[in-house]
């Protein structure tokens, strides 16, 4: 081809002085010094984040990574490696095998990866008891309905029960199901319609008027529902609280007039809760909501390294300044760190089989969730 | 509001907002030059910049890069006839014979001011849509949505080409293809053959490749020669601009419909330039001579006119509501977080200075991507007078490239060799490939909100008022589509979709049917399989796609019965290898060569990994079909490979992996 060598001479001529220049930077890089266990110096550590970019999980991941970083020893750069697929269990599984327990491998978790787990989705290769967890992100939430159906507060939900009620999800599996699992436990019918992009996307549908029934994480309760509390066309119910020290449900500061969803129970059947469906809604709350996000260590990684990163991540959130730049990211939760981030994943992940036979038998039989 | 607009139009218009304004247009313009990576790339390798920026730097970087990549992205889709993104789907259609006739430069100047006057439009008329946007979107509901993709798919009649029945089944194959994976009112995984990459169903990105640009490549590489036909590259970019003067109404009506659509949160903004173009087809009146799909300039006016508006568009969900309608949106939204704003009906209240500034730095990046992109046209048009078999193997890696960047699994290059053969087979039996996409698109959205309608307010959605208006909007649309085709006399005219170029000679008709019955067979039995699958599931989970393959299984049975009666004259008859002359002529090699090639790609990625496999492909590929030396052959997949390692490196993203890497540890960037 004649034609082929002619082009060719034109364009090395201009392209080869580039190319070089390329190939060199790029073996540059390529060249990583080997560094002591516990000084990152000049390393490049990669949090697997099992979800697109933009999502919450992902925002969340990128707003902590350079403040770890910062406080590692050896200030190394976290990037962040986005493997989405499978509803998160890609990336997670893609981590269990792969991850080098050198402190250079961390893992983004959300809710969203825990309740496959929890369920036995047939997809989930990867196993929590393995990993060490480094940090635990709570959020809250409010469930609110719509001002139509003539009800003030919860005091006066018995009313509800002959009200037509629909609810937005995102599916019967995904975080949606505490919220499903929440109007089961307190007996509630509401009529679930799936198929939601989002939470988001929910809300819209509750402004619409198409559902009554909603619930939103503290963040978008505050920016969006708010507003239409204010005029009026929404009316909250209960909040979902938050778990304190003692493994008790407490009211969430954010919102300290509404009752949390266990008071709310008690208002409703006059006694606390205790049957395997409410073990189970308070494992499931704990993955979605009081330990929603989390970061962790794989298997194996040197008690050196894993100390590195708790004192790393105790010192970034005790940054003066943290708490008024992660408002929007995180609001206003105490972020656990150390044991006590390790205890509320145990708890979460470790369900007795007695509720997590009913759950799933639950989610087959109403939802037709196949698992 | 006076007050708020000027304020923020000296904010915008700063020399430091330019300055990073300018930084993130021309970031977009590198990533949007590559096929397949759109604003989510670009974004993502933005991001872990923004932390610690002050916001309004920030907000003009994050702008600057959405608002040029449907811009940039135009390049691939007229030079090489590969969708640079999904915005720019449709401007294939037209945009890319006219480069093969020695017109890109007429088609780039034509696609870029386009672009300016619908990037600049758009942002006018959000200027006062964004105060009065709130209600108009809350008017669309599920029902409404649902009806949007009926108009949607209305479409297919104006892309169909020569056979309504062939057209329809193609879009058939693509609805059936958008329901794979997971049932939206149960989750339950529909096709997917307990195979995970399958239960996520495939990625927008992989099939709009696959479908468009392998058999593209493929055909170049059978005719082995350049892109243009003519040795000189024709009629200059001073004509494209003279094409948008001159329609400057059919622009004005795109943008419109760019920013009404992108608005709508749910639907997306990758039909847009679909509906852009069908609208083009429609109103353009047969005295007017319409070329479509035969390089007719007002094929490639219309969706640019309409992509650069829907992202303005775009930003009213996004800004209002916190809802994204499109991936890129997504990344912006997080973006917005990270640097401390929280989207939200503020943004038309309290924080109505932000959102000017956010409109007004999408504008002025318009102005500074389209202009940019104007200037380099010339230069990057030469391209199209290259040997093809040179740029062959670059276009395959940055395709691989841009697929696997989806999931980051080998998956997607499978799914992409797959779709890839089922574009060539489609190209070749002429069904038509845009129908078929159409109906990939809306698959998702058609079966969630007619679901969810129904659960919403039971069959009487379809009484609503809004539901009646759309309604009748499409069947004035099928009016018009059935109108403007010039009565079927012959089937050489009218719109014929296919990027062939056969003007006006005799047809040479295909008198060996058996190829055509044997995918027209296929074609049944995948509709065949469907129906068996949806009656595997739930009431809810089967539904939907029990419903389609029952009405696709009689449309691809009259295509099938007709093929069989045998007469060659019935417009399903189509077979390129005829047609364009290929089987007659001795000095184009067969259609499953260039197949098997890219199968030895993905069997090397499946074995040594994406890296050398591809480093391979370009030696082989390089020493034996474009006949380079030995020296040029090493420097040029020297050059590929570092640019890809770099690449990945910044994205942070690993190649994928094959057996070799799973049995021994290599050293990066081999692992």
């Amino acid at each position: 081809m004649k034609n082929a060598d002619k082009f060719l001479r034109k364009f090395s001529a201009r392209a080869i002085r580039p190319l070089v220049v390329a190939i060199a930077c790029a073996s540059a890089l390529s060249v990583t010094t080997p560094v002591l266990a516990t000084d990152f110096e000049g390393a490049r550590i990669e949090m697997t984040m099992p979800f697109k970019e933009g999502g919450g999980t992902d925002t969340w991941g990128r707003f902590y990574a350079p403040l770890i970083g910062e406080q590692l020893p050896g200030q190394p750069v976290v990037v962040v490696k986005n493997i989405p697929g499978g509803g998160s269990t890609s990336g997670a599984n893609q981590f269990q095998a792969r991850a080098k327990a050198d402190g250079r491998d961390i893992f983004a978790s959300s809710g969203s990866t825990m309740f496959p787990y929890i369920l036995g989705d047939k997809r989930v290769k990867y196993e929590y008891k393995d990993w060490t967890a480094i940090l635990a992100s709570p959020t809250g939430g409010v469930v609110y309905i719509s001002s139509d159906l003539g009800v003030k507060n919860i005091a006066e939900l018995a009313k509800l029960k002959d009200a037509d009620l629909k609810y937005a999800s995102q599916g019967a599996t995904s975080l949606d199901l505490i919220t499903l699992l929440s109007f089961e436990v307190l007996g509630l019918d509401v009529k679930a319609v799936f198929g939601m992009k989002g939470r988001g996307e929910a809300r819209l549908a509750f402004e619409r008027g198409e559902v009554n029934i909603d619930d939103q994480t503290t963040s978008g309760f505050i920016k969006k529902v708010q507003p239409l509390v204010d005029e009026g066309k929404a009316i909250p119910l209960f909040s979902w609280g938050v778990l304190g020290k003692d493994g008790k449900i407490q009211r969430d500061p954010t919102f300290p007039d509404l009752p949390h969803f266990v008071e709310a129970y008690e208002m409703v059947h006059g006694s606390a809760p205790s049957s395997e469906r409410f073990r189970a809604w308070k494992a499931f709350f704990i993955a979605g909501y009081a330990a929603q996000k989390g970061l962790f260590l794989p298997k194996g990684t040197p008690d050196d390294v894993v100390q590195a990163y708790r004192e790393a991540i105790a010192k970034a959130v005790a940054t003066p300044g943290f708490s008024e730049k992660a408002q929007d990211v995180l609001g206003d939760y105490d972020q656990a760190v150390g044991d006590e981030a390790s205890m509320m994943f145990t708890e979460a992940v470790s369900m007795d089989d007695e509720a997590r036979a009913w759950v799933i038998n639950w989610l087959n039989s109403k939802y037709s969730a196949g698992l | 509001m006076l007050d708020t607009l000027i304020t923020s139009l000296l904010t915008v218009l700063s020399l430091h907002h330019i300055l990073y304004l300018a930084g993130g247009v021309f970031l977009g313009l590198l990533i949007g030059i590559f096929p397949g990576l759109g604003g989510i790339a670009g974004l993502s390798l933005l991001l872990p910049f923004l932390y610690g920026m002050d916001p309004i730097s920030a907000l003009a970087m994050l702008v600057g890069l959405v608002a040029v990549i449907p811009t940039s992205d135009t390049f691939t889709s007229v030079l090489m006839g590969i969708p640079g993104s999904s915005a720019s789907q449709a401007t294939v259609l037209d945009g890319f014979p006219m480069a093969k006739q020695g017109h890109a430069a007429r088609a780039l100047a034509a696609a870029f001011t386009a672009s300016l006057f619908g990037g600049l439009f758009g942002a006018l008329m959000l200027t006062v849509f964004v105060l009065i946007a709130r209600p108009l979107i809350l008017a669309f509901g599920s029902a409404e949505l649902f009806m949007l993709t009926l108009l949607g798919l209305s479409m297919v009649g104006v892309l169909a080409g020569n056979s309504l029945v062939k057209g329809i089944s193609a879009c058939g194959i693509g609805l059936l293809l958008g329901s794979l994976g997971a049932a939206p009112a149960t989750g339950e995984y529909r096709m997917s053959f307990d195979n995970t990459y399958l239960m996520d169903g495939i990625p927008l990105v992989v099939v709009g490749l696959g479908i468009f640009a392998i058999p593209e490549i493929i055909d170049l590489l059978r005719q082995n020669r350049a892109i243009a036909e003519a040795s000189e590259l024709g009629s200059g970019w001073v004509d494209g601009f003279k094409d948008v003067i001159k329609h400057k109404w059919l622009s004005i009506r795109c943008a419109i419909l760019g920013t009404l659509v992108g608005a709508l949160p749910g639907l997306g903004g990758s039909v847009v330039d679909w509906i852009a173009y069908g609208h083009a087809v429609q109103t353009t009146k047969a005295k007017d001579n319409p070329q479509f799909g035969k390089g007719d300039v007002r094929g490639v006016i219309a969706p640019e006119s309409a992509n650069n508006a829907k992202e303005g568009g775009g930003l009213i969900p996004t800004l209002l509501f916190g809802i994204p309608g499109s991936g890129s949106m997504a990344v912006f939204l997080g973006g917005m977080v990270l640097i401390g704003l929280e989207p939200g009906p503020a943004m038309v209240g309290a924080e109505l200075g932000t959102t000017y500034t956010i409109v007004w730095s999408l504008a002025l990046a318009n102005v500074i991507g389209a202009g940019s992109c104007l200037l380099l046209s010339k230069w990057v048009a030469r391209l199209t007078l290259i040997p093809y078999a040179l740029m062959a193997p670059f276009m395959l890696m940055v395709i691989c490239f841009a697929a696997f960047q989806a999931t980051r699994s080998l998956g997607d290059l499978v799914a992409l060799l797959a779709i890839g053969v089922l574009g060539v087979v489609m190209k070749r039996f002429d069904w038509p490939r845009p129908a078929f996409l159409i109906g990939f698109v809306l698959a998702g959205g058609m079966e969630t909100y007619l679901y969810q309608a129904v659960q919403f307010d039971g069959w009487s959605f379809l009484t609503k008022p809004g539901v009646l208006i759309i309604a009748a909007i499409t069947v004035a649309s099928i009016y018009f589509a059935v109108r403007t085709k010039p009565a079927d006399k012959t089937d050489d005219t009218g719109a014929n979709t296919e990027t062939e170029t056969a003007p006006e000679a005799p047809r040479r008709r295909a008198s060996n049917l058996r190829p055509q019955i044997i995918f027209a067979i296929a074609v049944v039995g995948l509709f065949g399989y469907g129906l068996y699958d949806a009656l595997q599931h739930s009431f809810l989970g089967g539904v939907f796609t029990a419903g389609l393959c029952a009405f696709m299984l009689v449309m691809s049975l009259i295509v099938l019965v007709k093929l069989l009666r045998g007469r060659l004259e019935d417009p399903v008859n189509f077979d390129n290898e005829v047609e364009a002359g290929y089987s007659t002529d001795s000095s184009i090699t067969s259609l499953p060569h260039y197949v098997y090639w890219l199968t030895g790609l993905i069997l090397g990625c499946y074995l040594f990994g994406y890296l050398i496999a591809i480093g391979l492909f370009f030696i082989i590929f390089l020493l034996l079909k474009a006949r380079t030396s030995m020296i040029k052959t090493l420097s040029l997949t020297g050059a590929a490979l570092a640019f890809l390692v770099v690449l990945s490196h910044l994205m942070v993203l690993d190649m994928p992996r094959g057996l070799l890497q799973e049995m021994v540890q290599l050293p990066w960037p081999l692992s």
